[in-house]
């Protein structure tokens, strides 16, 4: 699905990723882990288009899309989400979806300007399947509330149910628990086991450790920009290097 | 039939029934300016409200495209409605190539790079003195005509300036809430978010950039053949800021909004002459007043305010 050789990110005189590679199987939920500053969100820049690399390859289903803008991306379906969620404050909870059915639709401006019959029932479309992920993410009360007022773990649900109305193959998320309360970070756990049943891959940042032992199936550990361990969540628990840089070394 | 389009209906026929209430004349020439600024102030609020990208040299497209319709009427001796759409098409295609580059800069700087843009224009205009006839003006524009009946006097010109202000006023309607207007106001939210989503938000931004050069391209061009002579002097610095205090005044992104500051801001200095000197002072407060306690606009505006004092009456009786 997703491969990564040789990633190196240098900013600067910093060296943020020094020659990371890994590769992400289809229909796994991959967790990345790393203590601060290990360079997850750069990785996840890098791959979502937001950053370019200064060396290395990203392999999407096997295409190199190295330096692809992310617009392309989900056009090739990958998505994702951030971790200081990026709503569409302005707009209602219904219209950020909609938004995210923006590449499923194709009236250009002059369709939309005479509001042709093909664009009038494309539109129409386009609010029942943004109405679709309302319920799957369940939000649907929510719908005509404008984004900006809604809770940040609402927002975090609306992020998720926008991300996926781009009917990708893969979303990355950002610390999708960052800001929730346990009982939301539950919720978010069987939502993201969901996501996986729809075949969708998910790949995530995370630091609450009960999550990502709890719904990963492989983990990627990264430490000072290197990748540690790769494996398993019960492999990396018992792994000695990566309880080291987590705990610090015993000797 | 929906909401939005009985709004517009009525509001169309609003529009339409104020020559039978005016005995013609003055007044009726003002109205003509109004439809003209109405359109400027919708193709900068395509730009500025909706896509949230500044733009302080749309005069010069205006004149741009009253020029190119002037000068190959009155020179050439080309029909208006030949005229009319190739001026638009240039101007199109020119504010699609300064897009390119120019809209990848943001906030001021963007500013700055429209300033400039606007002021090579006006220059333009003021030294092809061979073109355009310079600082005097370019005269003897023809009106337009269909077939026999020739658009010359002001109320012809009101109906035939308002048959396009309100076309555009429902294509942009339209167009606002379509797949391209959400796409325009996510790019303005947040545009990141929106690249991740797939949309394309620099091309997206450069066509609407040159879609509203070309609204502003059409108004000049019923621009220079209503008033059959044009000069530099309409398309400078102060008129950019003018169409942009339309703009605000109106409510940023406010397809209605936009007429509402085009009528304001055309009317008040006509209805104002009655204060003679003090006129200037009156308009500058008037309109320092509404940015503040109107922040949002006159649209939106009025009813804010409406509710606040109804809650502050509420509070006194509670």
């Amino acid at each position: 699905m997703l491969e990564v050789s040789g990633i190196t990110q240098i900013f600067g005189g910093v060296t943020a990723l020094e020659d990371v590679s890994f590769s992400i199987k289809k229909g796994d939920i991959t967790g990345v882990i790393g203590p601060n500053g290990a360079g997850k969100t750069t990785l996840f820049n890098i791959i979502s288009g937001i950053y370019t690399q200064s060396s290395g390859h990203v392999l999407l289903n096997n295409v190199d899309v190295s330096g692809q803008p992310p617009e392309k991306l989900a056009r090739l379906g990958m998505v994702r989400t951030f971790q200081n969620i990026e709503l569409f404050g302005g707009m209602t909870v219904l219209e950020n979806v909609m938004v995210g059915l923006h590449t499923k639709s194709s009236s250009g401006l002059l369709a939309c300007s005479l509001r042709m019959p093909w664009s009038r029932s494309e539109e129409l479309n386009i609010r029942t399947a943004a109405l679709k992920w309302l319920e799957f993410t369940g939000i649907s009360e929510l719908a005509e509330v404008t984004a900006g007022n809604i809770s940040f773990g609402k927002g975090r649900l609306l992020e998720i149910a926008r991300a996926l109305a781009v009917e990708p193959g893969i979303i990355l998320m950002d610390e999708p628990a960052a800001g929730l309360n346990s009982r939301e970070t539950l919720g978010l756990a069987r939502l993201i086991q969901r996501i996986r049943d729809l075949g969708i891959t998910v790949v995530l940042v995370e630091h609450d450790m009960d999550l990502v032992m709890d719904i990963c199936d492989r983990l990627l550990v990264l430490n000072l920009g290197r990748k540690l361990a790769e494996g398993t969540p019960q492999e990396i628990q018992e792994n000695r290097e990566v309880i080291a840089a987590y705990l610090g070394d015993a000797d | 039939m929906n909401r939005d389009m009985i709004k517009f209906l009525g509001f169309a026929a609003l529009i339409l029934a104020v020559p039978f209430a005016l005995s013609g004349g003055y007044l009726m020439n003002v109205l003509v300016f109004v439809g003209i600024h109405t359109m400027l102030a919708i193709g900068l609020n395509l730009l500025l409200g909706y896509a949230g990208q500044i733009s302080l040299g749309h005069a010069g497209f205006f004149g741009l495209g009253a020029y190119l319709s002037g000068i190959l009427t009155a020179t050439y001796g080309w029909n208006p409605w030949l005229a009319m759409p190739l001026a638009a098409a240039v101007v199109g295609g020119l504010a699609f190539l300064i897009g390119f580059p120019i809209l990848k800069l943001k906030g001021h700087y963007l500013a700055m790079a429209t300033l400039g843009m606007g002021i090579i224009m006006y220059i333009t205009f003021n030294e092809t003195i061979g073109l355009t006839g310079g600082p005097s003006g370019l005269s003897g524009i023809p009106n337009i005509a269909i077939g026999s009946l020739t658009f010359d006097s002001d109320k012809k010109n009101f109906y035939l300036i308002w048959s396009f202000t309100l076309g555009m006023i429902l294509l942009t309607l339209n167009l606002a809430n379509s797949r391209i207007g959400r796409a325009l106001r996510a790019v303005h939210d947040s545009e990141v978010a929106a690249q991740v989503l797939g949309i394309n938000a620099r091309l997206l931004k450069v066509q609407i950039f040159a879609l509203s050069a070309v609204i502003s391209s059409i108004a000049g061009s019923l621009y220079a053949h209503t008033m059959t002579f044009i000069s530099p002097a309409s398309f400078g610095f102060n008129f950019s800021v003018e169409l942009l205090t339309m703009v605000v005044i109106g409510g940023l992104g406010s397809i209605y909004g936009s007429f509402l500051g085009a009528a304001l801001l055309t009317l008040l200095p006509e209805f104002l002459r009655a204060a003679q000197d003090y006129d200037i002072i009156i308009y500058g407060a008037m309109l320092m007043m509404m940015v503040m306690f109107m922040p949002r606009g006159l649209v939106r505006g009025v009813p804010d305010l409406l509710r606040k004092l109804l809650k502050k009456r509420g509070g006194k009786h509670a």
